[in-house]
């Protein structure tokens, strides 16, 4: 059964995949500038689809029935889209690049450092990046007064652990991968996530099927999740939400520890 | 290279991406605003509001891109563009070849995003056969002169910030989600300055029939793309000369 | 470790990308302190044959040991031993040179201030102290490549993989590489190195392999080899164009051997001012005559038909 041979994530990588965090840190120390225009894509898409599209839409129905203006409505939603998106490009091409084409990496590969190490530390890296956003974010949505609860300070656990379902799957996936056209199949899954996740607007709107259906989709229960963090309604659902991202990410992390070392060197 | 694959125009890339925006934002997102916005649109569903802004904007955005990688690909990585000059062919005529098969690829962007709009039954009026053009006049007012600043670059480093700081905030500030009146009253001028904004309000009177209300204003609109796209082709020509000449 | 064991040693060493060979079957073994080449022309083999042993790419069949681990289960314990310097550089463009060292020592272990004890002391050895915080593009190649070799030097190695060291470079910046690696060679490290420069195979070589079309054609030390495979001297004479298609058979018997290049023609002897006298009593006119001891291009042409550099 692949579910018990899940290695835990240090002992299939090792303390070495750190040595990539810190090459990120020597990088970023160059190019600072980079690592801060990251955070101003969701704040971007804050201002114009919360507030500008959100005069047009008004009020939504939330988590728990309550009310709450579209902005709060979309807002959590935005970050744990944006976890998804950071994790799956992180995970997908530039992993496929990186250790495929990139002569960094291929130069890392010559010293004790393994695939595995090299790929969890970039990972661990995307990670921690992700939640410097999300703590950048959070502070953007303390100015513009969208705190309903201290519940909120929930979201960034919350959105790592999006970026870390979403990235085991997606190296799962690259490992699978012979050709960059391969990696348009990706687009295919993501767009229609982001889009219809509960993301813009409240499923209750779908018709039934529809609805089942999405609510089988991961980035349905990402979104969800960090949404009655947000306005402080917990209930059994946010237990399912983080038990369903867990399990996607520890089976992501099953296939990936098993394939990784034999397709990265050639 | 890893880039221009994603973003090719696959079938799905093509048909699909289009009718998913319009099914997400403009019939699930836009079943919300109708209820309760009807005044800010006076009349129009939020469908026929959206779907001319997102077919000016992702052409806007396909011009872009097209005017970053691939001619940094032909310039720096595989020098294709240095050995056609070898051959009789002059810079200039690298450059213009470049812009208008980008404009090429606007024109079947667009076209294939207004069959979709049209399915959807999302346009008012038949004259959107005249927004594709004007739409195609809109991605190459971005093409150009993103041509000529790539021609200045050696690596796709600036890039991530053109798109980040450029087309992502004229992208969701020009009109394309929401009316501009809906932005704060000191930003609504700013709109002006965004090529976007243009293009997005000519397409907008074709497809819901009102261009004969402003004709005037059409004209200026238009007047100011045709100016920017000009002025970035003449750019674009000489950067690109340099850089060939020069090696 | 016993001393006289090999440090590494392949038996039948294969490489396979799908159905092309790109080592077949190869032996050799290379001793302690030893500088061990594999020389050849490009497409030969070599870079193949070197990944194998730099444990970056999987053998498809034979043998290889080195430093008495087997590569398909140590890898990782082999590369914490080994100074690698890709045919290639492969440094860190987002890093400054000092930057480069001091990360590539972490990647190995080592605690940070060793690390930045021994990129100061590297950077010293290599003669780019005052590069130190530069970011690595705009260096020039030899730089570049002399960091990489201070790289490959952080983790103290046992045996140094050089690919091609200094292929690309102009002469002077070569002979500041031989210097540095002479004298790591002094220290007893063990060198491993590909080239198609036959004169930096006979600078820096003990011992080495000729490789041709993925096989190993001769083995032995410059001096052996060129004693064996020929003469002490050549002869080598141009004419001017057109000529020398004219002069079929007027060479026969001049010294032991005679190759015909398209640019010019080769007589092997021991004696070649001899050689030279008696073409000239034959009759023949060359527009330039030169003498010349033997050197491996004449070893690889001899036993290829080909010249090392096309
Ligand atoms: N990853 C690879 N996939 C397929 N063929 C390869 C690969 N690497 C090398 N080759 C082929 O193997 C042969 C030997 O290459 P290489 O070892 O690089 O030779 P050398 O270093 O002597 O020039 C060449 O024909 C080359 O094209
Ligand atoms: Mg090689």
């Amino acid at each position: 059964m692949t579910a018990l041979r899940i290695t835990p994530m240090f002992a299939f990588g090792s303390r070495r995949a750190l040595r990539m965090v810190e090459r990120n840190l020597l990088v970023y120390k160059h190019q600072w500038l980079g690592l801060l225009s990251g955070f101003f894509e969701p704040f971007f898409y804050l201002l114009s689809i919360g507030f500008g599209l959100g005069r047009l839409v008004g009020d939504v129905a939330g988590p728990g029935g309550q009310t709450i203006p579209y902005a709060l409505f979309v807002a959590p939603a935005l970050l744990a889209a944006s976890a998804m998106n950071g994790a799956v490009v992180e995970s997908t091409f530039n992993f496929f690049f990186k250790l495929n084409y990139d002569k960094t990496f291929a130069s890392i590969l010559t010293t004790p450092m393994s695939p595995a190490d090299i790929s969890l530390g970039e990972l661990a890296w995307a990670l921690m990046r992700g939640a410097i956003y999300t703590v950048g974010f959070l502070g953007v949505m303390v100015v513009f007064g969208l705190v309903r609860s201290p519940l909120i300070l929930l979201t960034v656990p919350g959105a790592l652990l999006i970026g870390f379902a979403f990235a085991t799957v997606g190296m799962a996936a690259t490992s699978f991968m012979r050709t960059w056209q391969d990696f348009d199949l990706i687009q295919l899954v993501i767009l229609p996530l982001f889009l219809f996740s509960g993301t813009f607007f409240p499923i209750d709107a779908m018709p039934e099927g529809v609805r089942l259906l999405i609510q089988l989709t991961p980035l349905y229960h990402g979104v969800d999740l960090l949404r009655t963090l947000s306005v402080g309604v917990v209930g059994p659902d946010t237990l399912v939400h983080v038990a369903y991202l867990t399990v996607m990410g520890l089976l992501g992390l099953a296939v990936v520890s098993r394939r990784l070392d034999k397709l990265l060197l050639k | 290279m890893q880039y221009r694959r994603t973003f090719r125009a696959s079938l799905f890339g093509s048909f699909g991406i289009p009718a998913l925006f319009l099914t997400a934002m403009g019939l699930g997102l836009g079943g919300y605003v109708d209820r309760s916005a009807d005044a800010v649109l006076q009349g129009v569903s939020y469908l026929q509001f959206l779907a001319p802004g997102l077919l000016a904007s992702s052409v806007m955005q396909t011009g872009s891109f097209e005017a970053t990688f691939p001619i940094l690909g032909g310039l720096q990585w595989n020098k294709i563009f240095h050995a056609m000059v070898a051959t009789p062919l002059r810079a200039r005529d690298v450059a213009i070849g470049n812009i208008l098969w980008i404009a090429l690829r606007l024109t079947l962007v667009g076209s294939i995003f207004a069959l979709v709009i049209v399915a959807f039954g999302a346009s008012r009026s038949p004259l959107i056969v005249l927004a594709v053009p004007v739409a195609v006049l809109t991605g190459l007012a971005f093409a150009t002169p993103i041509m000529a600043f790539t021609a200045t670059q050696r690596t796709p480093d600036r890039f991530a910030a053109l798109f980040r700081f450029g087309t992502t905030p004229l992208f969701l500030f020009s009109g394309t989600f929401f009316p501009i009146e809906s932005l704060p009253s000191f930003l609504q001028p700013v709109a002006w300055l965004s090529p976007l904004w243009h293009g997005v309000a000519v397409c907008r009177a074709l497809m819901l029939g009102t261009i004969g209300n402003e004709p005037v204003l059409a004209v200026i609109h238009i007047g100011i793309l045709a100016a920017i796209a000009t002025v970035g082709a003449v750019l674009a020509v000489r950067t690109i000369d340099g850089r060939l000449v020069k090696g | 470790m016993d001393d006289a064991a090999p440090l590494i040693l392949a038996r039948h060493l294969t490489k396979r990308f799908g159905a092309f060979t790109a080592v077949d079957g190869v032996d050799f073994e290379v001793a302690p302190g030893e500088a061990f080449g594999f020389l050849g022309p490009n497409g030969a083999g070599k870079t193949s044959t070197m990944r194998m042993i730099g444990c970056t790419s999987p053998i498809s069949d034979g043998e290889l040991t080195i430093l008495g681990m087997d590569p398909r289960r140590q890898g990782a314990d082999i590369r914490a031993r080994l100074g690698v310097v890709p045919q290639h550089d492969t440094l860190d463009n987002e890093l400054t040179v000092r930057e480069n060292l001091i990360i590539y020592g972490r990647y190995f272990g080592l605690p940070r201030a060793e690390c930045q004890r021994r990129a100061d002391e590297l950077l010293e050895f290599v003669q780019l102290s005052d590069r130190g915080k530069d970011l690595v593009e705009p260096l020039s190649g030899g730089m570049k490549r002399r960091l990489t070799i201070a790289r490959s030097l952080i983790n103290e190695p046992d045996v140094m993989l050089l690919d091609e060291p200094t292929t690309g470079l102009d002469p002077q910046a070569r002979h500041l590489v031989w210097d540095r690696l002479y004298r790591l060679k002094q220290r007893g490290v063990t060198l491993v190195l590909t080239t198609h420069y036959m004169d930096e195979a006979e600078q820096l070589c003990d011992r080495l392999v000729v490789m041709d079309k993925a096989k190993i054609v001769a083995e032995g030390s410059p001096r052996q080899l060129i004693e064996r495979y020929s003469t002490k001297e050549v002869a080598e004479f141009r004419f001017p164009a057109g000529v020398q298609e004219t002069l079929d058979g007027q060479f026969d018997g001049l010294g032991d051997r005679i190759e015909r290049l398209p640019d010019r023609v080769l007589a092997y002897a021991d004696d070649g001012e001899a050689v030279v006298i008696a073409a000239r009593d034959r009759g023949l006119h060359p527009e330039t005559v030169l003498v010349r001891r033997s050197t491996l291009e004449d070893v690889f042409l001899r036993l290829t038909g080909r010249s090392l550099i096309e």
